[in-house]
């Protein structure tokens, strides 16, 4: 007998109700488009379309401004679309919000903890909001303070916190009711090296226990290094979605010579591109940006080409996501 | 034949989800949580609050009905006294339920209205309340309905003191419970409905203003101090005073504590009651579901 029938729970939920998908994805967006109104009106985001499969960590990777959150503000319920459809397991997040939200954790950019409240209370109380029992509340808490090396703070209060421990009790507290995706705002910034790396090992960790990841960062090695796929977002849109490999293969070079001019860069331009190897040659603001094969010998032969035209500096480097971003955009990121 | 052994590990970890609820469990569970949660947080802070709702009415009694009969002029320089006179009642008795209307209303400002300023403002410490698994507009009632009890609170402590600090007797009769019961209750929401159109409604960087603009007016013309029968000279006031929610919730507790003084026609008082607290759950709903989402 097919437990899933004996014992109705959430998954089953979404699957009884999943004749209201309308795409594979635990996270399905279609035609999203957010307007705020004014003069004129602000187009945050528009025509945006992705589904986040069962299991992989998503990643929505664009600069400051870009239309992130809102994305994952409409996922998260916390924004009406003033267009298109949003999914979270089947169920329609823009019209049954408060069933959707039994399916997903969030993870908002800021420390919303409450003040008031000790850790343990912070994640015990999230418990009973989602239907938890006095008593299967605090098995949850004792649980997850121990999951997330928090026991010995159990009794602290948020102010009492750094940084890095707040955003852990944060996420031990979205994922306190067992949602299957867990939503993440920018959840690296404002963290030093040590916590962002003990966030992320614990990010991954609910990934291979089966929790879906949704995340926003402006961090390209981040998204890079940890995302299954990432679309790439600019301006309101999705310009490229695939995994990161794919997206850095697109370049279409293994390496890249990024030469620092003080000559006329236009004239070295042909020169460049006609070497043997060399698959593309642009100009950047401080010179020529050359992509090439990785093959021995070709480095001398740039450098030999460029002393004419007054090299300053050369830095060789391989595509990253950055890479991609300016390709798409012309921009650096940071900018 | 079982799907188990196919079962990928994320279906793995919602089945040991809770199980599914009806939506009128699930509701009623969140929305007991949020209550639970603020039952919580006030008996941590039961000290700063017992100190909130008792001072105003202290002071009040202390300077009106202690200090003042005791200094030589004291009764001349008393206002109401006259009046009270008239009605054979003393300020004090007029007072009583005056002072229980502001201690209702201070609450449903000091419980709703600063809590939810500082929460747009700065800490957003409501998101998680507002992601629970409730629609939207009944994390705001609950914010009401938890105000009201802080109120009931508010009101019950100003008997003890008006008990015990004036210098002559307090006359509080109560004809009817039911009456009294539901003046308190309708007052105690109102002013809850009161805080919450307040606190979303202003910016937060701007609360400090609503004592200056909007909590001191409706308090000082608020029927507080003096029955609205005796407004009748000043023609314009009383009637202009009718759109002061404050009004009906003294007139209310005049009615239900004190009929010997002068009161409203008690009908009156509860429809109006429920007119304002269907208005301001209102108007404070939308706007708390306008603040927190986009």
């Amino acid at each position: 007998m097919n437990s899933q029938q004996t014992r109705p729970d959430i998954a089953s939920t979404a699957i009884a109700t999943g004749r209201e998908s309308s795409g594979n994805g635990i996270v399905s967006i279609h035609g999203l488009r957010k307007q705020y109104p004014g003069k004129p009106p602000v187009t945050a985001v528009s025509d945006i379309d992705l589904d986040v499969r069962q299991g992989e960590i998503y990643g929505l990777l664009g600069p400051n401004g870009a239309g992130k959150t809102t994305i994952i503000s409409a996922c998260t319920t916390r924004v009406l679309p003033t267009a298109g459809n949003v999914f979270i397991g089947g169920i329609d997040a823009v019209r049954r919000p408060s069933d959707a939200r039994r399916l997903m954790g969030v993870v908002p950019q800021y420390n919303t903890l409450e003040r008031a409240c000790t850790v343990a209370e912070n994640i015990h109380f999230h418990c009973l909001y989602f239907g938890f029992s006095s008593s299967e509340a605090r098995a949850r808490t004792a649980e997850l303070l121990d999951q997330f090396h928090l026991s010995e703070r159990a009794g602290s209060y948020p102010a009492q916190l750094s940084g890095g421990l707040a955003q852990r009790v944060q996420i031990a507290r979205a994922i306190a009711h067992r949602p299957r995706v867990l939503f993440l705002d920018e959840p690296s910034a404002g963290l030093d090296p040590q916590s962002r790396i003990a966030m992320w090992e614990a990010v991954q960790r609910l990934n291979t226990e089966g929790i879906t990841v949704v995340v926003t960062t402006h961090y390209m090695e981040e998204a890079d290094e940890l995302c299954d796929r990432v679309a790439i977002v600019d301006g309101g849109r999705i310009l490229v979605e695939d995994t990161p490999a794919a997206l850095k293969s697109s370049i279409g070079a293994n390496t890249i010579y990024e030469l620092d001019l003080r000559g006329n860069a236009a004239a070295l331009m042909p020169t460049l591109r006609a070497l043997p190897h060399v698959t593309g040659v642009e100009p950047t603001l401080k010179g020529i940006r050359v992509m090439a094969d990785n093959v021995d010998g070709l480095l001398p032969q740039v450098v030999a080409a460029a002393t004419g035209y007054g090299l300053r500096d050369m830095r060789i480097t391989e595509p990253t996501l950055e890479t991609v971003f300016i390709r798409l955009t012309g921009r650096d990121l940071r900018e | 034949m079982s799907t188990a052994v196919t079962t990928p590990p994320h279906v793995a970890t919602a089945r040991s989800a809770p199980p599914a609820i009806s939506h009128t469990q699930q509701y009623v569970r969140a929305f007991a949580g949020l209550f639970l949660r603020d039952l919580h947080v006030l008996k941590r802070e039961v000290f700063p609050f017992l100190i909130r709702i008792v001072m105003n009415p202290l002071l009040f009694l202390f300077v009106f009905t202690y200090i003042m009969p005791h200094m030589t002029n004291g009764a001349a320089m008393n206002p109401t006294q006259q009046m009270s006179a008239h009605a054979g009642a003393n300020f004090s008795t007029v007072l009583l339920p005056g002072l229980m209307a502001v201690a209702i209303m201070f609450s449903g400002i000091a419980a709703v209205a600063l809590p939810l300023a500082v929460d747009f403002g700065s800490t957003r410490e409501i998101d998680d309340r507002v992601m629970c698994p409730l629609p939207t507009s009944f994390v705001a009632i609950e914010k009401i309905i938890f105000s009201a009890l802080q109120s009931i609170i508010a009101a019950a402590f100003v008997f003890p003191l008006a008990y015990y600090i004036p210098s002559t007797p307090v006359y509080a009769h109560v004809t009817s419970w039911p009456f009294l019961i539901a003046v308190v209750v309708l007052a105690s929401l109102t002013a809850g409905a009161l805080g919450l159109t307040i606190g979303t409604s202003v910016k937060p960087q701007q609360i400090g203003l609503i004592f200056g603009v909007v909590v001191m007016p409706i308090t000082f013309l608020g029927c507080v101090y003096y029955p609205w029968g005796a407004l009748g000279a000043i023609r314009w006031l009383q009637i202009g005073v009718l759109l002061n929610p404050i009004v009906y919730m003294s007139e209310g507790l005049r009615a239900a504590l004190t009929p010997s003084l002068p009161h409203m026609n008690q009908a009156a008082i509860l429809i109006m009651l429920t007119f304002f607290l269907a208005l301001l759950t209102w108007i404070g709903t939308r706007g708390f579901i306008k603040r927190v989402i986009g």
